[in-house]
């Protein structure tokens, strides 16, 4: 399952990437309605504008990232994902307060209040995130007969990266640590993320290049 | 109500079964499920009323006597108007929760000219409080169906000040974060003058206790812990200038007693239970907007 692809990066490097993505993905929306109630209240519409904005950032994310694949995937541009991503989580982290402060002011409804405030927040890191779930399928897949198999694997590892950065972050996280020092957490993590993922291709594109016959052996899915 | 740890099971089982028993005794007359909550009305004889999430053990969030709807009938509605020992004459009301509408009715009836804001996050409780606890809006008395944060920092923003603040917003099941945190206390402190009395009825069990009074003493100083051997609940009362000492509050009941026996609130019991000591543990951590995990330390 690990071997070394044309393009640097071993199976196994792709599931735990497209994990940690699925994780802070979570993290940081399970923060979201803490990070709005001081100003938009803890009623059910904020929880709302949280998910739908999360939702349709994730899937525009998808859009782009899966356009994206289709020229010259490259672990450059995988790992530009999670960078690029860390650094738009920034501001949630930094200027919450004079992001919401402002829109609190001016829109009085606080249904539509949490919703600005959430594009603001949140739509740009999250769909940046959501444009590596297509991109890891793309690196992942060697043949058409594997690419839905290979999906599943990333959905998969991805969904369960979800699953236990929300069981994580509201179980757990908020009760040892505070709201941004778990934000920096996943900051972090993403960054880490993107040097794994540097890393890797280095180590393995030079391994490759000692066993040119197997890591650019012809592929049914060349395009 | 405080639980010691050895004996939790058994009382826990006793608790149950009076409370299956209650229950079973009560006719229910109302129920319905709202965005936040399922809610039930009990009718038992004479006395109605409202439960939050029966189902999960909740107990009675306030009841109403049919015949006599002025009185109050739980010990933490009653323990609210101790706050009048601090300002025994409130111009404006702030009430956050509205439950059944006992305690702004009762501000209502006491001092009618006074202006009455309630703020209540649940339009399904706006409803059934008026339905069966003859809760009405009146000229001066109007509940706002909003969030409690958004609607003091609002009116902190435009200069609106209140004699009286009861934060009420704590069903037993669920506690809102956002309402226990020092930058909420500042908040509620921008729309206090120096005659205003903040009362906050609070929780007098769990790890909660100690992380809600630190945090009360940060932002106030000091406040009045008020707790009855007869109830389950805490009732911070404080307000921005140093506390009254208690000749003042026992003068102050000896005047004001009267008025409100038709209540049934023993105002003259009231200035010995009101106390400054510390009995909490002042390591525990203050909660902000960055640390409240109200719900989960509730649970430890």
């Amino acid at each position: 399952m690990s071997a070394a692809k044309a393009h640097g990066l071993p199976k196994s490097v792709i599931a735990a990437m497209a994990f940690v993505s699925g994780f802070s993905i979570m993290t940081v929306e399970m923060l979201g309605a803490r990070i709005l109630s001081p100003y938009f209240g803890g009623s059910l519409s904020v929880w709302g504008s949280i998910i739908t904005i999360f939702m349709l950032a994730l899937s525009v994310g998808y859009l782009i990232g899966g356009r994206l694949s289709t020229r010259h995937p490259s672990p450059t541009t995988y790992a530009g994902f999670f960078m690029v991503a860390a650094i738009t989580s920034l501001p949630i982290i930094l200027f919450a307060d004079a992001i919401m402060e402002p829109i609190f002011l001016t829109v009085v409804d606080p249904r539509y209040g949490s919703l600005i405030a959430s594009i603001l927040l949140f739509f740009i890191p999250t769909a940046i995130l959501g444009m590596i779930s297509p991109y890891s399928v793309r690196l992942m897949v060697e043949s058409h007969e594997h690419s839905g198999h290979m999906a599943g694997v990333l959905f998969f590892v991805s969904t369960v990266g979800s699953a236990i950065g929300t069981l994580g972050t509201s179980f757990y996280f908020v009760l040892w640590f505070e709201v941004n020092q778990i934000l920096w957490g996943a900051v972090i993590a993403l960054l880490l993320a993107a040097a794994t993922i540097l890393l890797t291709q280095q180590l393995f594109q030079s391994r490759g290049n000692h066993s040119q016959g197997y890591a650019n052996r012809p592929r049914k899915s060349a395009s | 109500m405080r639980i010691d740890h050895a004996n939790l099971l058994p009382k826990l089982i006793t608790l149950l079964c009076l409370f299956c028993a209650q229950v079973s005794a009560q006719e229910v007359i109302h129920e319905e499920k709202s965005k936040y909550r399922d809610i039930t009305v009990t009718q038992q004889g004479d006395r109605r009323c409202l439960l939050f999430n029966v189902h999960r053990g909740d107990r009675n969030q306030t009841c109403m006597l049919v015949s006599n709807p002025d009185e109050l009938v739980f010990d933490y509605t009653r323990m609210s108007f101790a706050g009048l020992l601090l300002n025994p004459n409130p111009k404006s009301v702030l009430v956050i929760g509205l439950g059944g509408g006992s305690i702004p009715m009762t501000f209502s009836d006491l001092f009618p000219d006074a202006r009455i804001d309630v703020v209540e996050v649940d339009e399904a409780v706006v409803r059934v409080a008026e339905e069966f606890f003859n809760y009405r809006d009146t000229e001066n008395m109007k509940v706002f169906v909003d969030d409690g944060r958004p609607f003091i920092k609002r009116a902190g923003l435009r200069g609106v000040t209140y004699d009286f603040i009861v934060l009420d917003a704590f069903s037993g099941d669920y506690i809102p974060e956002h309402m226990l945190t020092r930058e909420f206390l500042q908040e509620v402190k921008s729309i206090m003058t120096d005659e205003s009395v903040l009362v906050a009825n609070t929780f007098s069990t769990s790890r909660l206790y100690d992380h809600e009074s630190v945090t009360y003493q940060r932002v106030f100083n000091e406040f009045f812990n008020f707790k009855l051997p007869t109830s389950g609940n805490r009732i911070i009362i404080t307000q921005l200038e140093a506390l009254p000492p208690r000749g003042e509050l026992v003068a102050r009941a000896r005047e004001l007693a009267d008025s409100l026996t038709k209540y049934g609130v023993p105002l003259n019991d009231y200035p010995r239970r009101l106390s400054t000591r510390v009995d909490w543990d002042m390591s525990r951590r203050e909660l902000t907007d960055q640390y409240s995990p109200a719900n989960l330390l509730r649970r430890n």
